[in-house]
Formats: structure tokens, C-alpha cells, sequence
């Protein structure tokens, strides 16, 4: 099985502070990480290489710091990474970045071959569109399956447990297919120090818009039918009411109290 | 070529599960009746499935001026493949100027592969809509950077304008089921072969409980503070008592005291209740990600500088093994929530 890991690096949301007196977001000293969801999307594919074969390349579109998370990724057990980078990509919303890793894809395949299975993170937790991994799929005109726990794989055939709201879905499908994957039960495995110093010694390739067959017109902002108009800083909820009676019915009577005065009972 | 002002009117896809309108479609009605309006636009629902007729007259009773309705055996489950291939040729075929999908798993699943097919923007988990003043188009408005920024995104130079919604936000208009209104039906059909996924199985939870946690109008949820897994009773019974829904902490999921689909937060869901309580859990940042725009948040946790207590418009600290039976008690004495 060929499979492509489709990964981004993101800023760690949880370490972004707002900045009082300018109101707007600190991203200078926000470590940059592997998307999360990537991470769940990795360690799968690593594992239906392990039970089926094959070879698990990365591929991610940024600009060229995006190696450290490449490396992370061959570090923990891909075999090949690629970045594309151009600074005419620069601004692309979702359409404009699935149609470069679309384009790139296609291109790799060309001098490689084929992949039988695309895999993306169900979203990127800065963005947290969901939607480049789909868009990538009409693209190719592949097949999709979206929010996978797990993937199972016999011969051609790929049967996804997907969640959906309130139940999962057991589907099958065949490959060449695009599949964007949840929180799994599997942890991306941990990188020993061998691996890692192997992943820091690997020359990771970089693509341009010069090795692809691609139209500039639809890359970057001016290739992107959404435009940011303005951006803002949402309003804090401010913490409310704390209660902490003499007793634990005390405590209670008054929260029921202030919900009553809330008329929310 | 076409041109912008080709496309008029507003869409509402009103997703349809047997033979049901999901919430979040009835929901858009609502503000799609407002955007409508100011562009002097008709509102119409569009409604897929194999005998889904009901759905379209529960959209006429809630807003839609008409319905286009799509029926057809390959529809009665959804697969991206039928949905997109009916949306793209309805769009096609009468052009419309904007089109609102709720942001469920299954219209997160369609939106983006329609949009790329059309080639038109699309905006993700909007939670804001308004019509932008000087160029009159839809000025979607959606959270980004966890809940950290608030972007409003337009779609200026192509058609129609696609936005999925975040369910819970937008609230349902009282319906009318006297109201009458025009359904179109067109046929349109997806060769077998064309569908490509097939739904093999549906596993609900084995308790047999509900998880839509999406859709919840109340949430109780558990974290670390619970201890094990059989802890979980004390939330179900809280739950229970308030016609809630059960969710959960990253840490209790990862502890394997509940499945994952409770999960609320950074790598789970992301929750927009009326009410929210949150029964020991500290409140890492990955958690508020997931529920701190709920109307109200209620945190029970015996460690008073918890983080979960920055959020909370309401706090008990205590200890949540002698909180909860004395507020599941004091509850049942009051039984109804007013939501």
C-alpha cells in the first residue's frame, strides 16, 4: 500500500495569549507543532504499512521551517518526506492550498507512483476548516470518507469506521481514496534518538510551482474566492459567581438559587 | 459565463436522517429568512433523501418560501458521491446566490466537495452570518486559532457563496404547519457505480444513550476528577435529571471511562449547549476550546483555582462525590430546566 500523509504545521493554539492593550493575538515564542490531527493520521498510516506493506510518504505545503514537522513525521516512521513551497502560495484559502497539494501530488506521482491512499488529519486546529482534505479528493476525483477512527485494509478494499454525531459508521470503499482521520485510539509512536538523528541527516526535497504543471492564477490570494475582511478578538467570558458555602447542601441551594434568579430552572 | 447577478436567491440544505429534518437545517431557516430579506431574496430549502416529503413540509412550517426536493432509492443513505452529484447539478440548474449547510459531520463532508467542484469559496463552522453593508454579500463570521480569533470571510467574486454552520447557534422559528408552499421535485439520479462508499453498518453507543452532543441544548460533563469509569453513573444521573446530554473531558476519554464521541474540546467537539456543567474537570485550554461559548457554564470542582472556574458563570467548589447526589436530589425536586 502507497500511502501520502498529508500534515501541517500549526502554531499550538493553547500556548496563543491575546494581547491587552493591542487586543490582538501574540503569536511570536507559540512553539509550532505538528497538527494534532495529522499526528492520529500518521501513526494509522504507519500501521497499515507495518500489517500490509508499502511506504508511507509525508507531504506538506509551507514555508521552509514546515521541515521541522516533515521530520518529526520521518523521525517517528515515514519514509519519505516532501515539501512544496513557493512564496506564490502565500494566502491561499482552502481551494487554493487543495489545488497546489493536489497539483503536487499528481506530480510526484508522475516521476514515482501511484498512491492507493491519501491520508489528512480531519482538520488543522488553526484553521479548523476540515476542508482541504475533501477538496483535495474532488481534485483527484478520487473517493472520500471523512472523520475515521480506524481504517482496515484487504487487498483493494478499505473498510473506515467513521464517526458521525451520534454513532459510528462501518463503510467500505476502494482505493485511490482520500480518508481525513479523527483522534484514533493510536498515539503517534514516540521517535527514539536514532531515528531522530537519522530524520535530521535525511535531505528533505523541496517542489516549486517551476516542478509542477500549475496555474498561478489559482494559487495564493488572488486564487482564493474567500477573502479575510476583518479579524477580531472575541470577548472573554468573564469568571462569574464562585460558591463555597459551610455545606455541601448549602452550596447547592444557593447555586439553584442564582440559576432560579437567572431563570435558567 | 455566468454572471454574479445570475445567481439570486438563499439555500438552506436541509440535511435528512430516516425521513427527519436534523435540527440545524430547521435552525438556518431562521437567519436565512434575515439574509434573504436584505437582499430581497426568497429563501428556499433544499431537501435530499429517498422518501423525505415530510422533511419538506417541516422546512415550509419553519420559514422556506419553497422547497426543492430530491427523492430517489440511492438517496435513502447519504454518501458524498449521490449528495454532491445532486447539489452540483441543483446549482447548475437554478443558480442560486448563496447556500447555508448545517456543520455536522455529514455537511462538513458534502460543503467543501461541492464547493470545489463548483470552484466557489466556502466558509467552515460559521457561527456568525450577517449580509456585508457595501458589497451586500454574506459576511461570514467563524471562530479560528481555537476559539482565540474571530475571522469574518467573504466570498466576493464567485457564486453561490457556500457557508457551513455550527448547530445551536442560530435558534428554530416557532413553525407554522398551516403555512403552504410550492415543493419542486426534480429527479436527478447517481448511476450505482458512482457512489463509491458504501454503509456497511451503524454502531450506536451500547447504553443505548444518545451522543448528539452537537445538537444538546444542556451538557453534563465529567473529567479526571471522576475518578474511574463506573463515576460515570453520578454524571448519566445528573444528565438524566435535566434531559442533558453526556459528555467528557479529554482525559476521562483517554482513560477508556468512556468512548470518545463524548469528547469535548481541541481533539473532540465542539459544543454550543444553552447550559454547560462541568463536574471535575480542572479546565485545560484544550477543553475551553470545545465549550466556552455555551450561554452558560456551570462548574462543580473541589480545587478552587481551577482554570474551569475563569469560565464558569457559575462555580461550586467542593467535592463533586458530595455535590452531585445533593443537586441531583435538589433538582428532582424542581424537575423542569426552563431551556
Amino acid at each position: 500500500m502507497n500511502i501520502l500523509v498529508c500534515v501541517k504545521q500549526v502554531p499550538d493554539t493553547t500556548e496563543i495569549k491575546i494581547d491587552p492593550i493591542t487586543n490582538t493575538l501574540i503569536r511570536a515564542g507559540v512553539p509550532s507543532i505538528l497538527n494534532p490531527f495529522d499526528a492520529y493520521a500518521l501513526e494509522l498510516a504507519i500501521r497499515i504499512k507495518e500489517t500490509n506493506g508499502g511506504l508511507v510518504t509525508v507531504l506538506t505545503m509551507g514555508p521552509d521551517q514546515a521541515k521541522s514537522a516533515l521530520k518529526e513525521c520521518l523521525s517517528a516512521g515515514a519514509d519519505k518526506a516532501i515539501l512544496v513551497s513557493d512564496r506564490a502560495f502565500g494566502g491561499s484559502d482552502t481551494l487554493a492550498t487543495s489545488y497546489i497539494l493536489s497539483t503536487t501530488i499528481k506530480a510526484i506521482e508522475n516521476k514515482t507512483e501511484n498512491f492507493d491512499l491519501i491520508l489528512c488529519g480531519k482538520q488543522a486546529i488553526d484553521g479548523d476548516t476540515g476542508q482541504v482534505g475533501p477538496e483535495i479528493a474532488e481534485h483527484l476525483g478520487y473517493g472520500q470518507v471523512t472523520y475515521a477512527a480506524d481504517i482496515t485494509v484487504d487487498g483493494e478494499n478499505l473498510r473506515v469506521k467513521r464517526e458521525n454525531e451520534d454513532h459510528y459508521e462501518i463503510i467500505e470503499t476502494q482505493i485511490p481514496a482520500v480518508i481525513t482521520v479523527i483522534k484514533t485510539a493510536y498515539e503517534l509512536r514516540y521517535a527514539t534518538i536514532k531515528s531522530k538523528m537519522a530524520a535530521n541527516k535525511i535531505q528533505i526535497p523541496t517542489m516549486t510551482s517551476i516542478d509542477l504543471v500549475i496555474d498561478l492564477e489559482r494559487t495564493g490570494l488572488k486564487g482564493s474566492p474567500t477573502k479575510v475582511k476583518k479579524t477580531f478578538i472575541p470577548q472573554l467570558k468573564k469568571s462569574g459567581i464562585k460558591i463555597k458555602e459551610e455545606t455541601v447542601r448549602e452550596s447547592v441551594l444557593k447555586l439553584i438559587s442564582l440559576l432560579s434568579d437567572a431563570t435558567l430552572i | 459565463m455566468n454572471m454574479l447577478e445570475d445567481f439570486k436567491n438563499l439555500w438552506v440544505y436541509i440535511e435528512a436522517v430516516d425521513g427527519r429534518a436534523k435540527s440545524v437545517g430547521l435552525e438556518l431557516l431562521n437567519p436565512g429568512r434575515r439574509l434573504a430579506d436584505i437582499n430581497k431574496e426568497k429563501l428556499i430549502a433544499v431537501v435530499i433523501g429517498d422518501d423525505a416529503c415530510n422533511v419538506a413540509k417541516t422546512a415550509i412550517a419553519y420559514g422556506a418560501d419553497e422547497v426543492i426536493l430530491v427523492e430517489g432509492d440511492e438517496y435513502k443513505e447519504y454518501s458524498t458521491d449521490g449528495y454532491v452529484n445532486v447539489l452540483d447539478k441543483l446549482v447548475e440548474k437554478y443558480k442560486p446566490s448563496t447556500l447555508l449547510i448545517g456543520a455536522t459531520n455529514n455537511g462538513r463532508d458534502v460543503a467543501p466537495r461541492l464547493a470545489c467542484r463548483i470552484k466557489t469559496g466556502l466558509t467552515a463552522d460559521c457561527t456568525g452570518l450577517d449580509i456585508d453593508e457595501e458589497s451586500g454579500n454574506v459576511a461570514w463570521t467563524r471562530p479560528a486559532f481555537g476559539g482565540n480569533l474571530m475571522a469574518t470571510i467573504l466570498c466576493p467574486n464567485t457564486r453561490p457563496q457556500i457557508g457551513t454552520v455550527r448547530p445551536g447557534v442560530f435558534k428554530k422559528i416557532e413553525p407554522d404547519f398551516s403555512r403552504e408552499a410550492k415543493i419542486s421535485r426534480e429527479r436527478i439520479n447517481t448511476p450505482k457505480e458512482g457512489i463509491r462508499t458504501k454503509l456497511i453498518e451503524c454502531i450506536k453507543e451500547t447504553s443505548g444513550e444518545i451522543v448528539n452532543l452537537e445538537e444538546a441544548e444542556i451538557i453534563v460533563s465529567g473529567g479526571r476528577g471522576l475518578g474511574k469509569a463506573e463515576n460515570f453513573s453520578l454524571i448519566r444521573e445528573l444528565a438524566d435529571v435535566l434531559g442533558a446530554t453526556v459528555g467528557s473531558s479529554r482525559a476521562a476519554v483517554d482513560a477508556g471511562w468512556i468512548s470518545h464521541m463524548h469528547q469535548v474540546g481541541q481533539t473532540g467537539k465542539t459544543v454550543q449547549p444553552k447550559v454547560y456543567v462541568a463536574c471535575g474537570i480542572s479546565g485545560a485550554i484544550q477543553h475551553l476550546a470545545g465549550m466556552n461559548s455555551a450561554d452558560t457554564i456551570i462548574a462543580i470542582n473541589k480545587d478552587e483555582d481551577a482554570p474551569i472556574f475563569d469560565v464558569a458563570d457559575y462555580g461550586i467548589v467542593g467535592n463533586l462525590f458530595e455535590v452531585l447526589p445533593v443537586l441531583i436530589e435538589e433538582i428532582k425536586k424542581i424537575k423542569i430546566i426552563k431551556v
